[in-house]
């Protein structure tokens, strides 16, 4: 219909305008008629031409539903329903628990700036894991984070808990490194990319008030101090390694005056074939710290840990692991826990997953403990996706 | 003394002029092999072009690396293929590159996607529950050549707005591009023509502008819903309609498992064929026209063999 009425109209148009071409001059010639005509006909073949593409290429650039909550930022929920069945004398946890409930808010604020809000409800009450400005265009290839956030010290402690590999934290995360919320707390991050030529190196300065797990303060110029360097190289195109050492350095509430120092190494394996990326897929990663707490009394406690973990996907949605895990305490070094797990994961899609871990503590004190834990973690709306 | 000082100068203009070439190559970073096959055609030797995804990777999942990082953070230009096909890879790539210029909205940033045609775009209420949806329409646009077209000639005007004394340059280049591009099409079309109409089943909804300029009719999809992988139900009411329909063909993207898409074949007497769905899908698939002559002369050659045309 569309394109006939176009063209009959292209027609009538073309005749008219012979006709006043052919009143215009005169005497009507024929073959002034003839060159006329052809002229029309390649006029009208340009415009059917152009017709033609216009209807192969109706550039769909559709707004799609919902624009008018363009600027409403990405909010997602995501839920950790832990279980845990088995006998540990040490341990407190609950047998069923929604032990999290996250809710995340992120959007660019401006040209400038993205910010991102992660807002946790567990049985202790509401509290604000992360709430943080980016400040992504700023010059000399430095990245500004403001407002409270995980700070970057290792692998472990970055990671929210739906990204852990397995139902719990690692035993060296627990003993010396604030556990399950770790070092989260308020402060500036400042990062830079070094060139060079060899591979990504990114060094990571960042100081925090000193009101999280890991440091307490009591004085407001009592700050704590996190330093990173991160070297990271593709072996190949399916295989690369991801280097880092760490240092945090603080005031704790053991005494007044009393700080802490822990120093960390990681290093992360990842090998995933490039053709079966969806299937396969293997990463080694370990975490070594050692942890240096003045004491009273002038003894200071040196404390160390670390654990080793191993995972390897062997089908679209199943991942299988294990982890060793040794650590001595912090207050008390003279203690150390030793501890193994192995888990199984069933992703049925990319927002939710099943777990299945069994672990087995030595503790330095002479409990032992054989558990098996359970986790169902699963997301709602659009959450951003994550770093590497 | 006044002519050494002259002499100095002159040696030292002369470095400058040497180590500071007067045009610089612009750096192209592209996230897909094709978009990188398209700014190569375009930019000729005025750029360097990097491009982070293989054609032989599914580009939902690509990890951020931070060696892309690095790419993205000395890029003048990101090219990307937009509909939300990177969106589980590209923004931390982005927001950790520490570069102004390729920021979404910026002069740097180019979202291929916004003068092509797009099929698939869904109306009403989507939901997870219908698996992978891309809400802006399917952004597997690329397999169409006259989309590549469009994509070459935002290629053009872009690379001409940040290189403007190359305008006639990109401009020649693309008109070269555009005139064999057009000729192959010709070839193409003259190639498929026996097999319009013809039923195929596809693995993941890769294909829908390919087939859609081609005229073939895809009747199902391996994946019961787009990103969910194959279930037994499903690949019985699979299997139940090629058999009714007549459909013989499945093609398969080369980063899927072939097992289901192959046992399916069995059971209908049909064929599996792998495509390449992106430039570097194949080892002949080395440019965006060559990509498309390994996967028609490979699809026609096997239309003739199920449909005996």
């Amino acid at each position: 219909m569309g394109p006939r009425v176009i063209r009959s109209v292209a027609i009538a148009c073309a005749l008219i305008l012979t006709g006043t071409r052919v009143f215009a001059q005169e005497p009507p010639d024929v073959e002034a008629l003839r060159v006329e005509v052809a002229r029309l006909r390649q006029a009208l073949e340009a415009v059917e031409a152009k017709l033609a593409t216009l209807q192969v290429a109706p550039p769909s650039s559709a707004v799609p539903a919902g624009a008018s909550k363009a600027f409403n930022p990405d909010t997602s929920v995501l839920a950790n329903f832990v279980g845990v069945a088995g006998r540990n004398p040490a341990s407190q946890q609950p047998a069923l628990q929604l032990s999290e409930v996250e809710v995340a808010f992120q959007a660019d604020v401006d040209p400038y700036a993205r910010a991102d809000f992660f807002l946790s409800a567990g049985p202790e009450g509401l509290e604000i894991e992360e709430g943080f400005v980016t400040f992504t265009t700023l010059p000399a290839s430095l990245l500004l984070k403001v407002g409270k956030m995980r700070a970057q010290f290792g692998k472990v402690n970055a990671l929210h808990t739906h990204r852990m590999p397995t139902a719990d934290r690692p035993l060296v995360s627990e003993n010396l490194f604030g556990g399950e919320e770790g070092l989260s707390d308020s402060g500036f991050s400042l990062s830079k990319l070094v060139p060079n030529s060899f591979m990504f190196l990114e060094a990571t300065g960042e100081v925090f008030l000193g009101a999280s797990n890991v440091f307490q303060t009591s004085k407001r110029s009592d700050l704590n101090y996190v330093g990173r360097l991160r070297a990271y190289h593709d072996l190949s195109e399916g295989s690369n390694i991801d280097l880092g050492s760490s240092v945090a350095f603080g005031p704790t509430n053991v005494g007044p005056d009393l700080n802490k120092r822990v120093v960390g190494l990681d290093a992360t394996f990842r090998y995933k074939p490039l053709r079966r990326a969806i299937y396969r897929q293997f990463q080694a990663r370990t975490e070594l710290m050692w942890s240096h707490q003045e004491m009273p009394e002038a003894v200071h406690q040196d404390a160390f840990g670390l654990y080793g973990l191993g995972e390897y996907q062997f089908a679209r949605r199943w991942y299988i692991g294990g982890r060793y895990d040794r650590s001595q305490r912090a207050l008390d070094a003279s203690i150390q826990d030793t501890g193994g797990s192995v888990f199984l994961t069933y992703w049925p899609s990319e927002f939710s997953q099943i777990r299945g871990q069994y672990r087995h503590t030595n503790y330095g004190d002479g409990v032992n403990a054989d558990e098996v834990l359970f986790q169902f973690n699963f997301a709602i709306g659009a959450h951003g996706a994550h770093v590497f | 003394m006044r002519s050494m000082i002259r002499s100095l100068v002159f040696v030292l203009l002369a470095t400058l002029v040497v180590s500071h070439p007067a045009v610089a190559a612009v750096q192209v970073v592209t996230t897909t092999a094709d978009l990188g096959a398209l700014a190569q055609e375009i930019g000729g030797d005025r750029v360097t072009v990097t491009a982070l995804a293989r054609g032989y990777q599914d580009p939902h999942f690509v990890d951020p690396k931070p060696s892309f990082i690095l790419s993205v953070s000395r890029a003048d230009l990101l090219i990307v293929i937009g509909r939300e096909l990177e969106i589980g890879w590209l923004p931390p790539l982005i927001n950790s590159s520490r570069n102004a210029k390729i920021q979404p909205g910026g002069r740097g940033y180019l979202d291929a996607s916004l003068n092509v045609k797009i099929l698939e775009i869904p109306t009403g209420q989507i939901t997870r529950a219908m698996g992978d949806v891309h809400p802006s329409g399917n952004p597997h646009y690329w397999l169409e050549p006259d989309n590549g077209r469009r994509i070459a000639q935002a290629i053009r005007d872009k690379l001409s707005a940040l290189a403007p004394a190359d305008q006639a340059y990109f401009t020649q280049r693309y008109n070269d591009f555009d005139a064999r591009l057009a000729d192959a099409q010709k070839r193409w079309n003259s190639t498929m023509a026996p097999f319009k109409g013809t039923k195929i089943v596809t693995y993941h909804r890769s294909w829908p502008n390919f087939t859609d300029y081609f005229g073939l009719d895809v009747m199902g999809y391996v994946e019961p819903k787009p990103g969910v992988p194959p279930s037994p139900t499903h690949t019985l009411e699979l299997i139940a309609d090629m058999k009714s329909q007549g459909a013989k063909l499945i093609i398969v993207e080369p980063y899927f498992d072939l097992k289901t898409a192959q046992s399916i074949a069995n059971q209908v007497g049909g064929k599996v064929l792998v495509l390449a769905p992106s430039v570097g899908g194949a080892k002949e698939a080395i440019d965006y026209i060559k990509l498309f002559d390994y996967d028609i002369n490979l699809l026609a050659a096997n239309l003739k063999q199920v449909t005996g045309k």
